[in-house]
């Protein structure tokens, strides 16, 4: 479901006196809420809040053959539920073509930053590998999933344990991770280019941009979406005030 | 392996002893209602949307509003991980679940209305059908829906021959006997009721007392949640 002409035109007003609907500067992010370990069946879980947006990611694993092509790795996959409890725009049934594009953005960060040691999770070469599931279930949507599926992600890989004891291998582990990727989403409508959008903007965006952001601050993985577009300057000073706010999001991110 | 031993539970619980439970109302901005619910190991979340147009249009009652329930769990909830979407056993607690709560919302008042129930299961340590529709209730109340009450389910059991009340785990898997049932507590109708294993008419009575004692129980909780989220509102 769309938004509504009168509250796009009132984004619009907003805009054009360099104001966001909640009172944001247009490079403020909303306060980030993180609580760790919250499902006991998991081997690792996470809830994140960003503003009213509440995502909940939960690790399972279980033993499976590698790739072909990377017989001595682990295996990921990411898949994000876009469950009717979350808003009233989502439907039961088979994700469709939005829930895949979020799965598949979360999923690259994780992937390209090498978070997940894959070679660690390689029991025997070509025949038998850990299998990580990142299974993300969006319980409040107030915009902004990209960047909260992505840290609830990062949170729950954090905490995650591997667990041998269950399969009879011997003691459960840490998750061999490495630096988490930070994702940082913008969407522009009428000209101005805003970060972390709520439920209004992301319905009102002609365009959309994430970025991952790697500890030393370059760049792991990008997504450009919807029909509108940005500029190369604009893409640009997105990369940038991305580095920048990457910082304090990690921090949150680590911090116990 | 000894399910009870010396009168007592593998959780330590008398044969008469609820789970631990914590309700919250109201947890969700999005949805028109909701719970977060705590029982035992089980964490469940529910939402309310509704009453609106029920769409697609053939689903549509003239006399009265559709309740939908859908009770989904998520993949990380147990313990080999689930494959996300319906199967036939959250298919059929839905349905049950969906008339059960029909029954005590005065959907009359709503035709060509729908009114959507989400319970997603996000911790499952057994139990999770009853925790949901508890969750629903309070769900459906803090949505403001009219109903003539508000249900509650709880479920009784026998394990090592003797009647319990709220399984858990092991007693769910190596029990004889799990009994699901839903009241309206006001009248002690019942509005859902299961039954697997094996109980002699005697056992079933005792059984059957028991799991409306919980419900009782559990009824009073539900109303203190919702009492502790609205009766703020009327103090200020």
């Amino acid at each position: 479901m769309g938004i509504s002409s009168v509250k796009r035109d009132y984004l619009y007003r907003l805009a054009k006196d360099g104001k966001r609907p909640d009172g944001r500067a247009f490079d403020e992010y909303r306060p980030i809420k993180i609580e760790r370990g919250v499902i006991n069946m998991a081997e690792g879980s996470a809830k994140v809040s960003i503003g009213n947006t509440t995502v909940l990611a939960g690790i399972k694993m279980d033993i499976g053959e590698p790739y072909p092509d990377t017989p001595e790795q682990g295996a990921m996959s990411t898949a994000v539920e876009l469950i009717p409890l979350a808003s009233p725009d989502f439907e039961s049934g088979p994700p469709r073509a939005n829930a895949i594009e979020l799965s598949r953005v979360v999923d690259r960060g994780i992937r390209e930053s090498k978070f997940i040691d894959l070679e660690k999770l390689c029991i025997e070469s070509g025949e038998k590998v850990w299998i990580v599931f990142i299974d993300i279930h969006v319980l409040d949507y107030d915009g902004n999933l990209f960047d909260a599926c992505s840290l609830a992600a990062s949170a729950a890989l954090l905490s995650a344990k591997v667990p041998n004891g269950r399969f009879e291998m011997g003691e459960d582990v840490p998750m061999p991770v490495g630096d988490p990727p930070i994702s940082c989403t913008f969407v522009k409508y009428n000209g101005v280019i805003a970060v972390d959008p709520s439920l209004d903007e992301d319905e009102a965006a002609e365009a959309r941009y994430t970025v991952a952001i790697d500890k030393n601050g370059d760049i792991r993985a990008m997504q450009k979406g919807l029909s509108g577009s940005f500029t190369v300057e604009e893409i640009k000073k997105n990369i940038n005030t991305a580095r920048v706010i990457s910082k304090d999001i990690r921090k949150v991110l680590l911090e116990d | 392996m000894d399910l009870i031993k010396d009168g007592k539970r593998l959780d330590g619980r008398a044969p008469d002893e609820l789970r631990p439970i914590k309700i919250e109302a109201g947890p969700l901005y999005r949805a028109d209602g909701s719970c977060y619910l705590e029982w035992g190991g089980n964490k469940v979340v529910a939402a309310v949307y509704g009453p609106k147009e029920a769409l697609p249009r053939h689903i549509q009652d003239s006399t009265k509003a559709v309740v939908n329930a859908r009770y989904n769990m998520a993949s990380f909830s147990v313990e080999d991980r689930k494959r996300p979407g319906p199967d036939r056993r959250s298919q059929e607690i839905s349905k049950i679940t969906s008339e059960a709560l029909e029954n005590v919302i005065l959907t009359e008042m709503f035709p060509r209305a729908m009114i959507d129930v989400c319970i997603e299961v996000l911790d499952a340590e057994a139990g999770t059908r009853c925790a949901g529709i508890t969750a629903a209730a309070v769900a459906l109340a803090d949505a403001g829906i009219p109903m003539r009450d508000i249900p509650v389910a709880c479920a009784a059991g026998k394990v090592d021959g003797v009647v319990v009340l709220d399984l858990v785990g092991e007693e769910d898997k190596k029990g004889d006997a799990d009994l699901p049932v839903a009241i309206a507590p006001r009248n002690e109708d019942i509005l859902l009721l299961q039954m697997d294993g094996h109980m002699t008419p005697s056992e079933f009575d005792e059984a059957l007392d028991l799991a409306l004692k919980g419900c009782r129980t559990v009824s009073k909780l539900q109303k203190e949640a919702l009492l502790k989220k609205y009766k703020t509102f009327e103090e200020e």
